[in-house]
C-alpha cells in the first residue's frame, strides 16, 4: 500500500500577476480552441491572446502550437503513478478511466482531489522554464513541484499543464490559423510570419520579437521555408484548362523535404519540420557540390537506378538511430527534387515555375550526383492521354501524378488554385472486423480503432488497424456492435463476433516479417462499410499475397 | 431469489410483476417515464403519482394505478412499496419484501436535490439493484449552480453577440431544471414541440414552471436572437434549427464532462449537468443502504462492480435493456429519441 502524500503549500509563493499574464489566461484560449467550431472564433481568440499576453508566454504559445515542447521533465507513467498515489485508486480503475477519457492529461485531471485553486498560478513561461530546470533535479523533487502544482489548480488547469508535459497538444488549431492570428497582431504578411517561425529556434533563448524579426531569417543558416501543399483534383483534369498552362509530374511516395545549403552547411528538413540531416549521410556530399545559399524542394525516396523503392523501405531507415553499411546498399536514399525555392542566397518563391525549374535543372546537371535527380516532367498534349499516363503511376512506384500551374509562384501551405495532387485509384480488399478498441480524443470511449481479418482456408488472419473513414453515425452503429457483441475482453482490446465487412482501401503493400500476415499497408483506411456482404465473402490471405507480388516489389 | 433477471426485464415471481420492463406483460411497475424504463403494450402499470400523467402523454391510455412514495401495498403477500429517486419527476426506487428479505431497484437515480424531482433516499435492503450510468471515478459533478451560472454566462454571451442560445437537453427531466433555473435571465424561452407536449401534461397536473413558448413558424427570426431555446438533441441535426441562425448550441448532460464528447458532437459548449449520481454519489448510495449484496446494471457495470467486491461489498453485473437516455441527448446518438412525444 503506498502512503498518501504529504501535500505542503510552502513552496511555491506566486506574486501578483498581470491580468492577462497567468497560466489561467492559455488556459482559457485553450479552451476556447478545443471546443470552438468556427475557424473564425479560434482566429479571434488567438489575435487576442497574442495581443494582450506577455511576451514570454507568447514566445511558448508559439512553440507549442508549431510541436515545439519542453524535454520531458518526468514521463507519462510518473504522473500516472502519482495520480494513483493521491487518488488511492486500483491501478486497473485509473486504466479503465484512462480508455474511456482516451487522453493521460484529462484522466489525471479529472481524477485528482479538488485542490486550492484560489492561489493564482504563474505565468505558462514560469511552468515551462520550471520543467526545463526539474530536468536536473532528482525524481523526488520532480514529484514534489508536481504535486504541489497540480494542488493549486483547477481541473482545466491541470489539464493544460498535463498536456505540456505529455505533449501532443492537439486541440483543433492549425498552424495556418495560429500564423493568421499572428499576421493580425504584428502587421506582417502570413507567408512571412509562417517563414519566420519555421526551423530551428529556441523558445528558452528567442524573444517574440527576435522570433519575427528579419534577423530570424538571416542568422539562422538551416531555417527552411514553408512547404507549398496541394489539394486532392476532385474534378476532371479538363476542369483545369487548357493542357499547356500546365506541368504533370510523379506523385512520389516519399518523405517530402527541403535540402538546403547555406553558410557552407547542410541541411535536410522533413516536411513535419524535423530536421533529418543525420539520417541520410547520401546526401552529405551535396555540401561540396551545391552551391552555397540554395534549397531545394523535393522528395526523400529509397531507389535504385532511378525507380523508387517501396516506402516501408525508408520507414527502416528512419526508425534507425545507426545507420549500417547493409542499409546504405540495400535502401540508397536518393532526393528527387521538383522545385527551387531559394539559389544564390535570393528568394525564388516569387518567380513563376517555369523559370525556378529552368534554373533547377541546370543546377542539378551540374551537381551530377546520383544522389540527387531531377523529378522528370511528363510530356503530354492532352488531358486524355495524360489520365492513360496515370494509370501506368504504379509500375511507375509513384501514386499518381502532381498537375502545377507553370506560371504559379511558389505558395506557402496549402492552397487551392494552382498545385493539384491526382491520385490513383487505392487498392481495396474486403475483410472483416475482429479486434475494437477506444480511441483517443474526440473519439474517446467510443470504438473506433479495429483490427481486420481476411480469411486463410476456414481461419482468420488480422492484417491491418484501421482507424478512419467512417462517419460520426456509422462510428456509433459500430460501437453499438461492439459493445454488444463482445466475446471477450484483453484490457482496452475487445475482440469481436467476425460479422461487419469493410472495404479497407491502402496506398501500397510491402512484405512485412512482423506481421502475422507477412504483408504491411500503407495508408489503410476504411473505403466503405460493405452492409451487402456476408463474412463469408471476404478476401483471401491468397488474394493479398497476390496483390503483394503485383505491387509490393 | 426474489427477483430474478429474465428476458422481459426483472422480474417477481411471487407476486408476477415485472420492474421496467422491455416487452409487454401482464404486470409492469414502471421506475419513471424515460422511453428505455417505460414501454408500452403491458396490462397493467404501477407507478408514482406524477409518473401517471408522463405514461399518459407518451404511453397512451392504459391500466394505470398510482401511490405515494412510503404507501406500502400488497401484491400477493409481497409489499411494494415506492421510494424517491431523485431523477426525474416522479422517478422512484422499488422497495420489494417478502418474508422479511428486502430489495430494492433504484431505476435511474441521482443524490443531488435538483428542486423539482424529490430528495433521493437511501433505503436500507438486503440486496440493492443499483444503475451505473457514471460509475467510474472521472464523473464527479459540481454543484448544480455552478453549472447554471455557466450556463448563465453563456447566454450572456451569446447575447451580446446576438446569437441565439439553443440548450439541448433530455425533453422530460433535464429541459424542466434547465428552464426553471434559466429563465430569469432572458426575456423569452422558446421550446421544442417535444418539450413543449411535456410541459402542458406537467402543468395540467398541476405543475408550475416558467412560461416557455413554443417554435412555431409564426415567430420572427429576431426574437429568438438574445432569447433560450430548449430542444431535445434530435433537434439539432434537423432544419430545425435554421431560422435560429447565428445560434450557439450547448449540450446539457454528464457525458459532457469529458472533453473528447464536446468535441465530437460539434457543439459549442457543454455542460456537465446530469441527472445521474456520479460515482461517489453511487458509491455513497450503495453503502447507505447497508446491502450485503449488490447486482450492478446498466452503465460502467463491471468496473463499479469490481471495486465494490475489491472493497467488501459483494457485487455482480446484470444485462438489461436499458439504454441511457443522456446519451439521447446528444445530436448525433444513434437511437430512438423521445419525438414520438410530439405526437402522442
Amino acid at each position: 500500500m503506498n502512503e498518501p502524500l504529504q501535500i505542503s503549500t510552502t513552496l511555491v509563493t506566486p506574486p501578483a500577476l498581470a491580468p492577462k499574464a497567468g497560466m489561467r489566461y492559455f488556459t482559457e484560449l485553450v479552451n476556447i480552441l478545443g471546443v470552438s467550431t468556427k475557424t473564425n472564433d479560434k482566429l479571434d481568440a488567438l489575435a487576442s491572446y497574442f495581443a494582450l499576453a506577455n511576451d514570454k508566454d507568447k514566445v511558448w504559445v508559439i512553440a507549442i502550437f508549431s510541436g515545439r515542447r519542453p524535454k520531458r521533465a518526468v514521463n507519462a507513467a510518473q504522473l500516472s503513478q502519482w495520480c494513483i498515489e493521491m487518488t488511492r485508486l486500483p491501478q486497473w480503475l485509473f486504466e479503465e478511466c484512462y480508455h474511456t477519457v482516451g487522453d493521460l492529461a484529462e484522466t489525471i485531471a479529472l481524477l485528482l482531489p479538488e485542490g486550492n485553486a484560489a492561489q493564482q498560478p504563474q505565468t505558462l513561461s514560469w511552468y515551462i522554464e520550471k520543467f526545463i530546470d526539474l530536468q536536473k533535479q532528482e525524481e523526488a523533487l520532480r514529484k514534489q513541484f508536481i504535486v504541489e502544482s497540480w494542488m493549486q489548480m483547477d481541473k482545466e488547469e491541470r489539464f493544460v499543464f498535463n498536456k505540456i508535459i505529455t505533449g501532443g497538444f492537439r486541440i483543433g488549431v492549425s498552424q495556418k490559423t495560429m500564423v493568421n492570428a499572428l499576421a493580425k497582431t504584428v502587421k506582417l504578411s502570413a507567408s512571412v510570419i509562417a517563414h519566420r517561425i519555421s526551423g530551428n529556434w529556441d523558445p528558452v533563448t528567442t524573444s517574440f520579437d527576435q522570433l519575427l524579426s528579419e534577423s530570424s531569417v538571416l542568422t539562422d543558416f538551416s531555417k527552411p521555408y514553408p512547404f507549398y501543399l496541394a489539394y486532392a483534383l476532385e474534378e476532371k483534369p479538363d476542369s483545369l484548362g487548357e493542357p499547356q498552362q500546365w506541368q504533370a509530374e510523379w506523385k512520389w511516395d516519399g518523405i517530402r523535404g527541403q535540402l538546403i545549403k547555406r553558410n557552407n552547411e547542410l541541411f535536410v528538413w522533413s516536411r513535419g519540420e524535423e530536421l533529418m540531416t543525420d539520417k541520410f549521410p547520401e546526401y552529405h556530399v551535396l555540401k561540396d557540390l551545391l552551391p552555397d545559399g540554395i534549397v531545394l524542394d523535393g522528395e526523400i525516396i529509397p531507389s535504385i537506378e532511378k525507380k523508387p523503392l517501396p516506402f516501408a523501405l525508408l520507414q527502416t531507415r528512419i526508425g534507425r538511430k545507426n545507420i549500417t553499411k547493409k542499409q546504405l546498399q540495400e535502401t540508397p536514399i536518393t532526393f528527387f527534387a521538383y522545385d527551387l525555392i531559394e539559389y544564390e542566397g535570393k528568394d525564388y518563391r516569387g518567380l513563376p515555375l517555369q523559370s525556378r525549374r529552368e534554373t533547377l535543372e541546370k543546377i542539378v546537371a551540374l551537381t551530377n550526383y546520383p544522389g540527387l535527380i531531377i523529378s522528370p516532367v511528363i510530356e503530354f498534349t492532352e488531358w486524355r492521354q495524360l489520365a492513360g499516363i496515370r494509370s501506368s503511376s504504379r509500375n511507375m512506384g509513384a501514386e499518381g501524378l502532381m498537375l502545377k500551374r507553370k506560371d504559379a509562384i511558389y505558395q506557402a501551405g496549402r492552397k487551392r488554385g494552382d498545385w493539384w495532387k491526382w491520385k490513383i485509384d487505392p487498392l481495396v480488399i474486403d475483410c472483416v472486423m475482429i479486434y475494437a478498441q477506444k480511441g483517443h480524443g474526440r473519439r474517446s470511449n467510443l470504438y473506433t480503432d479495429y483490427t481486420f481479418a481476411v480469411k486463410d482456408g476456414d481461419k482468420l488472419v488480422s492484417f491491418t488497424k484501421a482507424y478512419s473513414g467512417l462517419t460520426d453515425k456509422e462510428f456509433a452503429e459500430v460501437d453499438n456492435f461492439v459493445k454488444r457483441n463482445s466475446l471477450e475482453k484483453f484490457g482496452p482490446v475487445r475482440t469481436v463476433k467476425p460479422e461487419l465487412v469493410f472495404e479497407i482501401a491502402f496506398e501500397g503493400i510491402a512484405a512485412s516479417a512482423r506481421h502475422k500476415s507477412g504483408v504491411a499497408l500503407r495508408f489503410p483506411r476504411i473505403n466503405r462499410w460493405r452492409k451487402d456482404k456476408k463474412p463469408g465473402d471476404i478476401n483471401t490471405l491468397e488474394d493479398l499475397k497476390k496483390m503483394l507480388e503485383l505491387y509490393g516489389k | 431469489m426474489l427477483i430474478d433477471f429474465t428476458d422481459k426485464g426483472l422480474f417477481c415471481a411471487r407476486a408476477q410483476f415485472y420492474i421496467d420492463p422491455w416487452q409487454a406483460v401482464d404486470k409492469a411497475i414502471i421506475t419513471h417515464a424515460h422511453s428505455d424504463h417505460a414501454r408500452g403494450g403491458s396490462k397493467y402499470y404501477l407507478c408514482h403519482h406524477d409518473t401517471k400523467p408522463l405514461l399518459q402523454l407518451r404511453l397512451g391510455d392504459n391500466n394505470y394505478e398510482s401511490i405515494s412514495w412510503n404507501e406500502p401495498i400488497y401484491i400477493n403477500g409481497v409489499k411494494v412499496s415506492l421510494h424517491p429517486a431523485g431523477h426525474i419527476i416522479g422517478s422512484s426506487q422499488v422497495r420489494v419484501e417478502y418474508r422479511g428479505e428486502v430489495w430494492v431497484v433504484s431505476g435511474d437515480y441521482k443524490t443531488e436535490n435538483d428542486g423539482i424531482s424529490g430528495q433521493f433516499e437511501p433505503v436500507a435492503c438486503h440486496t440493492f439493484i443499483t444503475e451505473s450510468t457514471f460509475g467510474l471515478p472521472i464523473y464527479h459533478w459540481q454543484p448544480q449552480n455552478t453549472q447554471f451560472d455557466a450556463m448563465r454566462k453563456w447566454i450572456q454571451l451569446n447575447k451580446e453577440q446576438g446569437r441565439t442560445s439553443l440548450l439541448l437537453a433530455y425533453s422530460l427531466g433535464k429541459a424542466q431544471r434547465v428552464i426553471k433555473n434559466l429563465a430569469g435571465c432572458v426575456d423569452h424561452v422558446f421550446v421544442h414541440g417535444a418539450v413543449f407536449n411535456t410541459q402542458q401534461a406537467l402543468k395540467n397536473a398541476g405543475w408550475h414552471f416558467p412560461e416557455a413558448e413554443k417554435v412555431t413558424d409564426g415567430i420572427s427570426k429576431e426574437l429568438f436572437h438574445h432569447n433560450l431555446v430548449v430542444a431535445p438533441g434530435s433537434a439539432a441535426d434537423s432544419p430545425w434549427i435554421k431560422k435560429m441562425q447565428p445560434v450557439s448550441v450547448g449540450v446539457c448532460s454528464g457525458w459532457m464532462q469529458v472533453r473528447g464528447n464536446v468535441r465530437r458532437k460539434n457543439i459549442d459548449a457543454g455542460f456537465a449537468l446530469s441527472d445521474h449520481a456520479d460515482w461517489n454519489g453511487l458509491l455513497q448510495s450503495v453503502k447507505a443502504t447497508g446491502a450485503s449484496k449488490v447486482f450492478v446494471t446498466h452503465g460502467f457495470q463491471s468496473a463499479f462492480s469490481r471495486f465494490l467486491n475489491e472493497n467488501g461489498i459483494e457485487a455482480g453485473e446484470v444485462k438489461t435493456a436499458f439504454g441511457n437516455e443522456e446519451e439521447e441527448t446528444l445530436p448525433d446518438a444513434v437511437g430512438e429519441i423521445d419525438t414520438t412525444a410530439d405526437n402522442p
